[in-house]
């Protein structure tokens, strides 16, 4: 028999309480991410320079993560290049610059926009399934059967993505500026009346080989974090199908939120 | 250990050497202590099954006999060796002494059926294609598993099927120890005699070591030389299947009577 002591109600943490706790536990949340995934980087580092090395394995991410995203990436790359054009056009117009779109265009989109979106769009596409498909290995215990096997699940399932992530962005950075020139060029050239030697001439003036590594390194920086992140929230997954969804979208922010973030600190290394 | 070996009760007895020794383990997740002093010996070359109710550890404990789980403090001596303090390439050295059954499988649903029998095959020897098939083959028969399966994959099987391909994987690569988590639950009665004959035979040919998880006692009586028993963190009774019978431990007891009141 269970007799209720009638306890004494717990009061109700007041509003300002609860943003406070709820903005401690988002930075320790923050904080162990980041240890935990600083901590799996050093382990992908070491055991991606151990036998066997899996070509399969990473031919098969390179495919997913680049190929797969040549399309999407370079249809957002058409389409920021030719919105952008569009809009720097009437902003010159003001002051008789015109000749200056192509240029402007040109170093946003190599230095910035092209890497930040291409991770964007990696993340959304590459990001979201490298996180669910190691979460729900990870809860149907078949990273445990791979252990149990005797085979590295940080070299067999880890690697090949964080290679990928590493090799492929900087590379869709490269077709997201290409398509957004294209796109900036056919607008400008086709649609606002600049002439094309001017936009090639004045843009080619403009942008330096600098320039371009500028992209690229980010890159390869986002590729990396972004991978990462995925492959981490996923590896640690736990809780059945509702705790893999929950990895899922605790990944997608932390993933855009480092791309934002080390898109600043490389700005400012390479400044 | 030859086939014409003595009766295995009589190999059961302490004077083998024991593979598999656990002493004093604890494990602790959170607020939820589920181990709490646990001690075991499983002889090389015997068949050790595992009772208790359902969430009493039973899974956990075999985690840390192949080192997927670390212990809070203990030891587990895998055939003379204490793999608690071993880095992770001493590990996959001991791990491939194993042979491992999930609950639920844990086939890699990336694969087909073939693939997943094949993948240690792949991983750790340097079989050509047919020899590769060849051993394949023999394992998903011994599991009466037909050609038509091989290509399919994971998620169109039933899950007694998933279940036998689980086990087709667990001894491709003939290990001296098979652990097998709860491998008859769902299976049906002459899938689960099969489960059966196939332990004894491994045991009885081969000298393989075998610790088996398991709810159904007319299996665990059928295949056991020892009985452990786990309740509430530790192994309260253990021996061979005649003498739990008559242990007077309660939980022992209720658990025995639920059963043999059944039949
Ligand atoms: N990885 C884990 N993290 C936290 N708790 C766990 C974990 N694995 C098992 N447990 C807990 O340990 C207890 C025993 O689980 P288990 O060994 O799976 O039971 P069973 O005897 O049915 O196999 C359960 O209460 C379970 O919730
Ligand atoms: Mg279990």
């Amino acid at each position: 028999m269970t007799t209720q002591t009638p306890s004494k109600p717990a009061r109700e943490p007041g509003i300002f309480t609860q943003t406070v706790a709820g903005f401690g536990k988002g930075l320790i949340d923050v904080v162990s991410t980041i240890g935990g995934v600083v901590t799996l980087a050093i382990d992908v580092a070491r055991w991606s320079v151990r036998r066997p090395f899996r070509l399969h394995n990473l031919f098969a991410q390179l495919d997913f993560v680049g190929v797969g995203s040549i399309f999407i990436v370079g249809l957002t790359g058409l389409f920021t290049g030719m919105v952008f054009a569009l809009q720097t056009s009437e902003a010159f117009a003001l002051f008789d610059a015109e000749s200056l779109v192509g240029p402007t265009v040109a170093l946003t989109l190599t230095r910035e926009l092209a890497a930040v979106f291409s991770a964007l769009m990696v993340t959304m596409r590459a990001g979201s399934a490298m996180c669910t498909e190691l979460g729900t290995m990870r809860v149907t215990e078949q990273v445990d059967a791979l252990e149990t096997m005797a085979v590295n699940p940080v070299q067999y399932l880890l690697v090949p993505r964080i290679l990928a992530g590493l090799f492929m962005v900087p590379m869709l950075t490269i077709l997201f500026s290409t398509a957004g020139m294209t796109g900036a060029y056919f607008v400008a050239v086709g649609g606002l009346g600049i002439s094309p030697g001017t936009f090639l001439t004045r843009t080619q003036q403009w942008l330096e080989p600098v320039d371009i590594y500028e992209g690229v390194i980010k890159g390869a920086v986002f590729g990396v974090s972004v991978a990462l992140i995925c492959c981490y929230k996923g590896f640690n997954a736990s809780g059945g199908a509702k705790g893999v969804g929950q990895a899922t979208t605790e990944a997608m922010v932390a993933s855009a939120l480092s791309i934002f973030i080390l898109d600043f600190l490389v700005g400012i290394v390479m400044h | 250990m030859a086939a014409s070996g003595p009766p295995s009760e009589d190999n059961a007895g302490m004077s083998t050497k024991p593979m598999i020794e656990i002493v004093d383990l604890h494990k602790t997740f959170g607020e939820n202590k589920v181990l709490t002093g646990i001690n075991l010996s499983v002889p090389a070359g015997s068949t050790c099954v595992i009772l208790g109710g359902s969430g009493s550890g039973k899974t956990v404990l075999m985690k840390h006999m192949i080192g997927l789980l670390r212990p809070d403090s203990g030891q587990v001596i895998i055939d003379g060796e204490d793999i608690i303090p071993m880095g992770v390439q001493s590990l996959q050295r001991v791990r491939n002494k194993f042979g491992m059954v999930f609950q639920a499988a844990a086939l890699f649903d990336s694969m087909t059926v073939f693939e997943n029998v094949a993948f240690p095959l792949r991983e750790h020897t340097h079989l050509s294609e047919d020899e590769l098939y060849a051993k394949v083959r023999s394992k998903l028969d011994l599991m009466g598993l037909k050609r038509e399966v091989e290509s399919k994959f994971p998620s169109d099987l039933s899950g007694g099927m998933r279940k036998r391909v689980g086990l087709a994987r667990a001894v491709v690569l003939d290990p001296k120890i098979v652990l097998y988590d709860e491998p008859t639950t769902g299976l049906d009665p002459i899938t689960t005699d099969y489960v059966d004959e196939m332990i004894l035979a491994a045991q009885k040919g081969l000298g393989v070591t075998s610790v088996v998880i398991s709810h159904d006692i007319s299996s665990a009586f059928n295949v056991g030389d020892q009985i452990a028993f786990l309740s509430k963190g530790v192994i309260v009774a253990h021996g061979p299947p005649e003498q739990l019978r008559e242990s007077q431990h309660p939980a022992v007891k209720v658990f025995l009577e639920t059963w043999f009141g059944k039949n």
